[in-house]
């Protein structure tokens, strides 16, 4: 080849990739920093944000007079990262911090693209809108310190996902509607391979699952709601998919098995009072092989009610509410009769938890619980009974 | 400020009365778990060590299958008592002409009916004709039973009925698995067989022979005393699961021995109720202690606490023939088919607290009161069981009552 035409085709290439470089201001060594949140905020346009919440608690709990003494507990430091480059493009992410380091985990990273208020996209990880505490479970928001179980061990909250769906508001006079559906990974073979011996949702939160789809049939997750102003919010949500391997390298190998969570929740205000709770169904297919303890349906409640009885100043601080609160829990891991003797199938159990809350700031809070619970074990034998106190705080940063 | 140094004395009175809030301790008696007197600290640990084995739940993640009828020790034996008729073991034979076929190459002698996720559970097959149901049993004071000398055995058994008082109880010989390390007070036959004392045909020799063979038959967990996981001809001779064997290690196993060594015994309820004390007479007067021996002593034990210890087992660890109505046509070692272990009868009347809130005695849970379990003695009980139907309405529930009070 010519040195003129070697010299004419490296001109034409070094051409064609200039016009492909949608900034060729920076060289490419400088690449990293030609990323547009940094470009608008230096010219004051950017919305970005760092927060987050802390919450800590103390434990002194005895189960059937057997007590491991007193304990204090870090629960979760979590870390939010937001930002929007334009007024209808959000990004928000969540890393959490449980019990000091001992799990880590990224709980959501999403951008939402809005077209109109009714319709707006939303990908990355999400919290599966399924029932209300999933998507609402920040702490400094909640009276109580344990989450309840209805959320944590039938909807398995925290459940994020990785998804692509859609989701809009629809206001109509003094309602509007909500609406959010996507298509999800879905949970895992865990829902029935784990050491809880029961059908367990939560056991089926692989971390793979942020990676890949473990059958290749994306999951499906829904909620709607109505929400009227000055009284409250109810929703309908649920999810379904089939979770387990069924094949492997393009082969067959077990039977594909469904799950699906139907949820209902409620958060109203009734004068001073506030009430909130959701409660779920969940149906399993469940291989016979593999016995009655793993529960093809599973149904759990849990309402709370809480009432302010004080509000004043309190050691210079104004505007200090002293709440009464109380939740009533019930979930039934098993629901059926044994093969063997017709008698009921246990494993459930039954929850009180009176206690107050001492809210300095909308965003910062003391609680106190009690807390009493009755757990049947899955042959119905007589309940083993725990209780004890707990003293927390919880606080936005 | 005042109102608030007013709440101080408040909190205080509230703390002091946050005991009162928990649940309170079970009675000593009212409980079938915990260790026994008498335990150094660093036994309590290997104590609680074994606890925490013989509760862990196994998973397909931690070696559970692929064929299996229990995921936990615990989940057979709670709160460390009797089973319930979800967590039966079948075990099954072939009987013909007298001889006796485990079935072993069919996956036998004892059906895993469940299998995990993916994988196909066992069936009995159809060569299976001797078919028996084992209720799992409780594993309280288990090791002062097994403390007791060999010598003890042999002289409770009157194999040919010499006393002439129509029972003949005997021992069960059993080969040994290869690890089982004999004590000195271990008696063997010219055959090289030894003195089982544990399962429902005392075809067990030790604890650790027990408790290796549960975690294989009943769980599928492979250990550094077993490494081949059940037998699942519908499968393949041997399939696996996905964890590498051995699944347990030889330290854990023997961390749930002594659990199981340790345990306590029974403690007994209403021993002053005089209906309690007519129906222990009663019991004896009938002959039912001739099996159901009350009081036995231990031998020299390297654990302290076990060591010469008389206690209350109602048992004689003997196989006696119970009957017709009690052959299943299944047997190991060198019982009869109709021979069954005489079962310790300390924690009866707990069973319930296990059992689901009712109860099913016998081997196989078929009987669901103590009475009817009575009745359905054969065989060389069938004189106390007349004897017991000769009684009155009466003497009968002081006969029960003494029983629930073990």
């Amino acid at each position: 080849m010519k040195p003129i035409s070697i010299l004419l085709f490296w001109t034409i290439l070094i051409q064609c990739l200039g016009a492909q470089t949608p900034d060729s201001l920076g060289a490419n060594k400088d690449a990293v920093y030609q990323r547009p949140f940094i470009f608008e905020g230096q010219k004051g346009n950017l919305t970005a944000a760092v927060g987050g919440y802390l919450e800590a608690n103390t434990n002194y709990f005895s189960t059937d007079g057997v007590s491991e003494g007193f304990s204090m507990e870090m629960r979760r430091f979590n870390i939010f990262f937001y930002s929007t480059l334009k007024e209808r493009i959000k990004f928000i992410a969540e890393l959490e911090f449980e019990h000091g380091t001992e799990e880590i985990a990224l709980e959501t990273a999403m951008l939402d693209f809005e077209l109109t208020p009714a319709l707006a996209f939303r990908a990355g990880i999400v919290l599966v809108p399924l029932g209300y505490f999933n998507q609402n479970h920040d702490s400094p928001k909640w009276e109580f310190i344990d989450r309840p179980l209805v959320s944590t061990t039938l909807i398995p909250a925290t459940y994020a996902d990785v998804g692509f769906g859609l989701h809009g508001t629809i206001p109509l006079n003094s309602l509007s509607f909500t609406y959010e559906t996507y298509l999800l990974n879905g949970l895992q073979d865990g829902i029935l391979a784990n050491t809880s011996n029961r059908t367990f949702l939560p056991a089926g939160k692989n971390e793979e699952r942020f990676g890949e789809d473990n059958n290749g049939s994306p999951s499906l997750a829904a909620r709607i709601a109505m929400k009227k102003r000055g009284l409250g919010e109810i929703g309908f949500s649920s999810f379904g998919g089939y979770y387990n391997t069924f094949k492997k390298d393009g082969l067959r190998v077990d039977e594909k098995r469904k799950v699906f969570v139907f949820a209902f929740d409620y958060n109203f205000s009734f004068g001073k009072a506030k009430m909130l709770g959701e409660a779920a169904l969940v149906k399993t297919e469940v291989p016979s092989a593999l016995g009655q303890a793993f529960g093809q349906t599973q149904w759990g409640i849990h309402a709370d009610v809480i009432y302010p009885i004080w509000n004043g100043g309190l050691f210079g601080w104004e505007n200090v509410r002293l709440n009464a609160a109380f939740r009533f829990e019930a979930i039934d891991y098993n629901v059926g009769q044994f093969d063997e003797t017709g008698g009921n199938i246990g494993d459930h159990l039954l929850t009180i938890v009176p206690g107050f809350s001492l809210r300095f700031s909308p965003n910062t809070l003391l609680k106190v619980n009690y807390r009493y619970r009755w757990d049947t074990d899955l042959l119905g034998n007589p309940a083993v009974k725990t209780a004890g106190f707990q003293f927390g705080m919880a606080s936005y940063f | 400020m005042k109102k608030w140094l007013t709440l101080i004395p408040l909190v205080g009175i509230s703390l002091l009365s946050c005991e009162k809030l928990l649940p309170p301790t079970p009675a000593d008696n009212e409980v079938l778990d915990g260790p026994m007197d008498g335990l150094s600290p660093t036994q309590l640990q290997i104590f609680l060590e074994g606890d925490e084995a013989f509760a862990d739940i196994f998973s397909p993640q931690t070696g559970l299958g692929p064929i299996f009828v229990a995921t936990s020790c615990a989940g057979c034996h709670v709160g460390d008592g009797k089973g319930h008729p979800f967590t039966t073991l079948t075990r099954f034979g072939n009987y013909t002409n007298g001889q006796f076929d485990h079935l072993l190459h069919l996956g036998g002698g004892q059906l895993q009916n469940r299998a995990i996720p993916g994988y196909t559970a066992e069936t009995l097959p159809p060569e299976a004709t001797g078919i028996s149901r084992f209720t799992p049993p409780a594993v309280t004071g288990l090791g002062l039973l097994a403390a007791v000398p060999d010598e003890t055995l042999l002289a409770l058994a009157d194999p040919d009925d010499v006393n002439e008082d129509g029972i003949s109880g005997r021992v069960n010989y059993i080969h040994p698995p290869s690890f089982f390390i004999p004590s000195g007070w271990h008696y063997s036959d010219a055959q090289g067989r030894y003195i089982g004392r544990f399962g429902k045909k005392a075809a067990a020799v030790d604890l650790l022979h027990q408790t290796v063979n549960a975690y294989k038959q009943d769980m599928g967990i492979t250990s550094d005393f077993d490494l081949q996981e059940p037998i699942n001809y519908a499968v393949a001779s041997h399939p696996t699961d996905p964890v590498a064997d051995p699944e347990l290690p030889a330290a854990t196993v023997q961390s749930v021995v002594f659990y199981l060594r340790t345990l306590k015994a029974p403690v007994p309820r209403s021993q002053h109720d005089p209906q309690v004390a007519q129906g222990r007479q009663l019991f004896m007067d009938i002959q039912c202690g001739k099996c159901h021996v009350p009081t036995m002593k231990t031998g020299v034990s390297d654990i302290k606490a076990l060591s010469e210890i008389e206690f209350h087992p109602y048992t004689d660890l003997l196989l006696h023939d119970m009957g017709a109505a009690l052959d299943d046509g299944y047997t190991e070692g060198s019982a009869g088919t109709a021979e069954w272990r005489t079962p310790p009868l300390w924690g009866l009347g707990l069973s319930a607290n296990a059992q689901g809130g009712s109860i099913f005695l016998l081997h196989d849970g078929r009987a669901r009161s103590i009475e009817e379990a009575v009745l359905l003695h054969g065989g060389e009980a069938e004189n106390s069981r007349n004897a017991f139907q000769q009684l009155s309405v009466q003497e009968r529930n002081a006969i029960i009552q003494f029983l629930e009070s073990l």
